[in-house]
């Protein structure tokens, strides 16, 4: 039988708290990005680097899609979505390390994703348009929406999780079951449009969370805001 | 094996068979769309294919959420034990 993947046996407890693998992954991570961006943005100089033209084309790239999104100055946004997206993307590649799992296909590490962009939602959009004013868009359309844009906000949170989820855990099963039926060498192919996928997800969770952000803030981001609207509430 | 496994495995697999038909059809379609507008006006590629991503995400989230089923089914039936 193969182990489920909802469930998660701890690695080894310090004190009470059980650690578990992919809280070590993602903690090394963590660690290993921000180590590098200290490093890496240490030697910044007015003629770049090859290093320092790669971060600052990453950086542009990633202003510019922002800009895309929301119609909005990029700066306050950019080191939020740079990160998740940087984190995703590099927790998504680490099925590459043999015997580590990409913490990303645990419900877990989703979920804490998807609560950071849920908290940044309502903390950016408060800061925005103030309490009222963030409150005020929940009736928007009408005060029989509220009900509604309630639930959306949940289950929008909800399918954050379930996507990123789902997704690279997919990957890893199939990955899995392929290995146990044919053996060696076989899921090479499999692997290579893992890493497809992951950089995709990665994309498409940092492009959510903007839209979100983006829907909270307003400033023409409401129009665009439309995208997810349907998304939660028309499930087949 | 009881009578409760045995539907929770067919279950499994028709969850995801079945789940897979709507996105599938759905992201064709999508796709199709992108092609003719992008084919139309090749000057808003990049608006046309960021929006495309995002729509396919939402659209395959359907067939993600039929996976999620099936797995909850296979490992965390709260009618098995």
């Amino acid at each position: 039988m193969i182990r489920s993947p909802l469930m998660l046996e701890p690695l080894f407890h310090v004190g009470t708290v059980p650690v578990t693998a992919p809280v070590l992954v993602a903690s090394a991570i963590v660690l290993s990005l921000g180590a590098g961006a200290r490093l890496a943005s240490r030697r910044f100089a007015l003629r770049p680097s090859r290093l320092q033209a790669t971060i600052e084309l990453f950086v542009a790239a990633v202003d510019e899609q922002i800009k895309g999104v929301m119609q909005a100055d990029p700066a306050p946004y950019r080191a939020l979505i740079g990160t998740i997206f940087l984190f995703v993307l590099a927790a998504n590649w680490t099925s590459l390390i043999p015997g580590v799992d990409p913490p990303t296909a645990r419900l877990e590490t989703d979920a804490a994703l998807a609560f950071i962009v849920v908290c940044a939602t309502i903390g950016l959009g408060v800061r925005a348009r103030g309490l009222r004013g963030y409150l005020a868009t929940f009736a928007e359309p009408s005060w029989a929406m509220i009900p509604l844009n309630v639930v959306e906000q949940i289950t929008r949170a909800f399918s954050l999780v379930i996507r990123l989820f789902g997704n690279v855990m997919s990957g890893v099963f199939v990955v899995g079951i392929v290995l146990s039926l044919a053996g060696l060498l076989v899921p090479i192919p499999l692997m290579a449009l893992d890493l497809l996928t992951g950089a995709v997800q990665a994309y498409i969770f940092a492009v959510l969370a903007t839209v979100f952000i983006g829907a909270a803030v307003g400033e023409g981001g409401g129009q665009r805001a439309s995208t997810p609207n349907g998304d939660g509430n028309e499930q087949h | 094996m009881n009578n409760i496994e045995i539907v929770s495995i067919i279950a499994a697999a028709f969850s995801v068979g079945m789940g897979a038909i709507g996105p599938a059809l759905a992201e064709g379609r999508a796709v199709a769309a992108a092609m003719d507008a992008i084919a139309r006006q090749p000057e808003a590629a990049g608006t046309l294919s960021r929006t495309l991503f995002v729509g396919l995400a939402m659209i395959e989230t359907t067939a993600i959420y039929s996976l999620v089923i099936a797995l909850l089914v296979l490992f965390a039936n709260p009618f098995v034990k």
